[in-house]
C-alpha cells in the first residue's frame, strides 16, 4: 500500500509563481521562459505540489543557499519524493540503505572525508585513463547505425556510453550497462513521482551492487570498488564500513549515468539544429573545450535538492523544519544578471563560471569524467556525421524533473 | 601581477587549470594551486583574468600592481 498523494497534480498550472509543477508537460519540455518570469516576479518560488517545495531562480541565490550547509542540508537531496514504500520494503531498504548515499546524500563531517575518498580517481589525470575506450566505444555505436541515415542521438547513441565508462571504472561486464540504464531510470526518472518504482529500483541496483561488493572482498581487482573497500582517507574510518561503499557506489551509478547522458543529449540535439555550430567545430576543434562547458551551462541537466533544518526567513520566504529547496542550477545558469545573453549558445563564450555541476562543498565529484564523455562522444560524432538535423521536431521528448534531458531525439544524415 | 588560490573556497572544478594551465598546478585530489608564488608573466595577466572570472567559487584573487 502506498500512500496516497496530498494534492491531486492534474489541474494546470495557473501561476507558477506559488503553484509551479516541476512535471508539467510543457515546463519539462520548454522551462526557460517560465525562469525568466520567476526571476524577475518572485525569485523564490513556492509549490505544494510533490511534497512541497521552495525553488530559487537565480544565480545569486543558488550560490548563498549551496554555501549554507547548515541551515539547507542535503540530506535528502532528491527534488520529489512523496509517498511511502511498503513497511516490507521500507524495512528493507532501511537496512541496506542505512548510510544513504554518501557524499552527496552526506553534510560535513561525513560528507568531508566521503567526498576525499572519491575526488583523487575522478581528477582530470585519472579520467584521462578511460577517454580511449570511451572513444572505441563512440565509434562502434556509431558503426552500428552509420550507414541506415538515421539514428536516435538519445536512445541510440547518448544513453549508451555513460553507463558502460561508470561499469568499465566498477569493474563490472559491460553486459549489464543496460540494466543499470534501465535501474537508474527507474529510480530517478519513472520512480521520482512513484514510490513502488523507486524502491524497486533502489533495491534492485542495492542487491546487485551487495554482490558486487562480496566478490571484491574476496578477490580485489583494480577497479573503484575494490579501491574504496581498501581506502584510507583521513577522518575516514579504517577499513571503510561496506555499507559505506554501496551508498557511494549507488551514487555512483545514479549520479553518473542518467546526468551525463542527457548533457550528450541536449548536446546532439543542439547541433542537430545548428549547422553553423558544427560547422565551427569541424573547422576549430580547439574549440571543443569552452563549447563543453557553453552547452553544459545552456543545457544544465540537474537539479538537486536541499532541506531546511531550522525555520528560517530567505529572502522574505518564511521557510519552515523540513522544507525543500529545490537546487534550479539551470535556472541559475540562465541567469542574465550574470551571463551576458544568457539563451544563446555561444562555443567560444569566454567568461563561463558556469554551475551546471553545482557550487560549493557538493560540486560534482564525476565532472572531469562528464566532461571528459560529452567531448569524445561529440568529437567522435561530428568526424563521422558532421551534418545532420532533427527528423521532426515535434517528436523529441524530454525528461525533467531532477534530470532534464531528451529521451528520443531522432535525426537523420 | 598576482594571483592566489584561497585553499578554503577552492572546490576543484578545474576551470582555472583548464584556461590558464601555465598558472596553475592540480593536487592528486584536484584542487588547484598557483604556480611560481603567483606571479604571472605580462603575456599571460589576459589568461590570468579568465581564470579568476570562470571560476565558480570565486576563489581566486588577483593584484594588479604586484
Ligand atoms: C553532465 C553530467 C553531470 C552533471 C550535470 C552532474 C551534476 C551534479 C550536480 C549539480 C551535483 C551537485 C549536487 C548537490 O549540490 O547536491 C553533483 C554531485 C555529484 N556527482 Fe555529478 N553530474 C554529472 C555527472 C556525474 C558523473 C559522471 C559522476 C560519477 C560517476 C558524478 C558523480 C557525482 C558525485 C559523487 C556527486 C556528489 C558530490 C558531493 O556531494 O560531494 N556526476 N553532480
Ligand atoms: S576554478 Fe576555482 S574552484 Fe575550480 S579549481 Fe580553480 S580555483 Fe578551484
Amino acid at each position: 500500500m502506498t500512500t496516497e498523494p496530498a494534492k491531486a497534480r492534474t489541474e494546470p498550472v495557473k501561476d507558477w509563481a506559488t503553484d509551479y509543477d516541476i512535471f508539467d508537460a510543457g515546463y519539462v519540455k520548454d522551462p526557460f521562459p517560465v525562469w525568466d518570469e520567476l526571476r524577475e516576479k518572485c525569485p523564490v518560488a513556492h509549490t505544494e505540489r510533490w511534497g512541497g517545495s521552495w525553488m530559487p531562480t537565480t544565480y545569486e541565490d543558488l550560490r548563498k543557499i549551496a554555501a549554507n550547509v547548515e541551515i539547507f542540508s542535503s540530506r535528502n537531496p532528491l527534488v520529489a519524493n512523496d509517498g511511502e514504500p511498503t513497511e516490507e520494503v521500507g524495512a528493507e531498504l532501511e537496512e541496506q540503505f542505512s548510510v544513504g548515499a554518501p557524499p552527496i546524500s552526506s553534510d560535513p563531517p561525513i560528507h568531508t572525508w566521503s567526498r576525499a575518498l572519491l575526488l583523487p580517481k575522478f581528477s582530470i589525470k585519472e579520467v584521462a585513463r578511460y577517454e580511449e575506450e570511451t572513444r572505441e566505444l563512440c565509434r562502434s555505436l556509431i558503426d552500428g547505425f552509420v550507414d541506415k541515415g538515421r539514428a536516435d542521438a538519445a536512445a541510440d547513441y547518448a544513453q549508451q556510453i555513460p553507463s558502460r565508462v561508470i561499469a568499465s571504472m566498477l569493474g563490472i561486464p559491460q553486459e549489464r550497462a543496460g540494466d543499470f540504464t534501465d535501474w537508474v531510470r527507474g529510480f530517478l526518472e519513472y520512480g521520482l513521482t512513484n514510490v513502488d518504482l523507486r524502491s524497486g529500483a533502489a533495491m534492485q541496483i542495492l542487491s546487485f551492487l551487495n554482490e558486487q561488493i562480496q566478490e571484491r572482498q574476496a578477490n580485489p581487482g583494480d577497479d573503484l570498488i575494490s579501491y574504496l573497500l581498501e581506502a584510507k582517507t583521513e577522518g575516514a574510518p579504517d577499513p571503510i564500513p561496506p555499507t559505506h561503499v554501496l551508498g557511494t557506489c549507488f551514487l555512483l551509478l545514479v549520479a553518473g549515468i542518467d546526468t551525463t547522458w542527457s548533457s550528450i543529449g541536449s548536446a546532439m540535439w543542439h547541433l542537430a539544429q545548428n549547422p553553423d555550430d558544427c560547422k565551427r567545430l569541424i573547422d576549430e576543434p580547439e574549440l571543443i573545450t569552452s563549447a563543453v562547458e557553453e552547452l553544459l551551462r545552456a543545457y544544465s541537466p540537474v537539479t538537486m535538492a536541499r532541506e531546511v533544518t531550522r525555520d528560517a526567513e530567505y529572502n522574505g520566504c518564511p521557510m519552515q523544519e523540513n522544507d525543500k529547496i529545490l537546487m534550479n542550477f539551470p535556472a541559475a545558469n540562465r541567469d542574465p544578471a550574470k551571463f551576458d545573453k544568457p539563451d544563446e549558445v555561444i562555443l567560444d563564450r569566454e567568461v563561463n563560471p558556469h554551475i551546471a555541476f553545482g557550487v560549493g562543498i557538493h560540486r560534482c565529484a564525476g565532472s572531469n569524467l562528464a566532461r571528459m564523455e560529452m567531448k569524445v562522444a561529440i568529437e567522435e560524432w561530428l568526424k563521422r556525421i558532421p551534418e545532420f538535423r532533427l527528423e521532426d521536431p515535434e517528436a523529441v521528448t524530454w525528461a525533467g524533473g531532477q534530470v532534464r534531458g531528451p529521451r528520443k531525439c531522432a535525426v537523420v544524415f | 601581477m598576482r594571483i592566489k588560490v584561497e585553499v578554503a573556497k577552492c572546490e576543484g572544478h578545474n576551470r582555472c587549470f583548464v584556461v590558464a594551465g601555465e598558472l596553475f598546478e592540480l593536487d592528486d585530489s584536484g584542487y588547484a594551486h598557483e604556480v611560481n608564488d603567483g606571479k604571472v608573466p605580462a603575456d599571460l595577466e589576459e589568461k590570468a583574468r579568465l581564470a579568476v572570472t570562470n571560476c565558480p567559487e570565486l576563489a581566486i584573487s588577483i593584484d594588479e600592481d604586484k
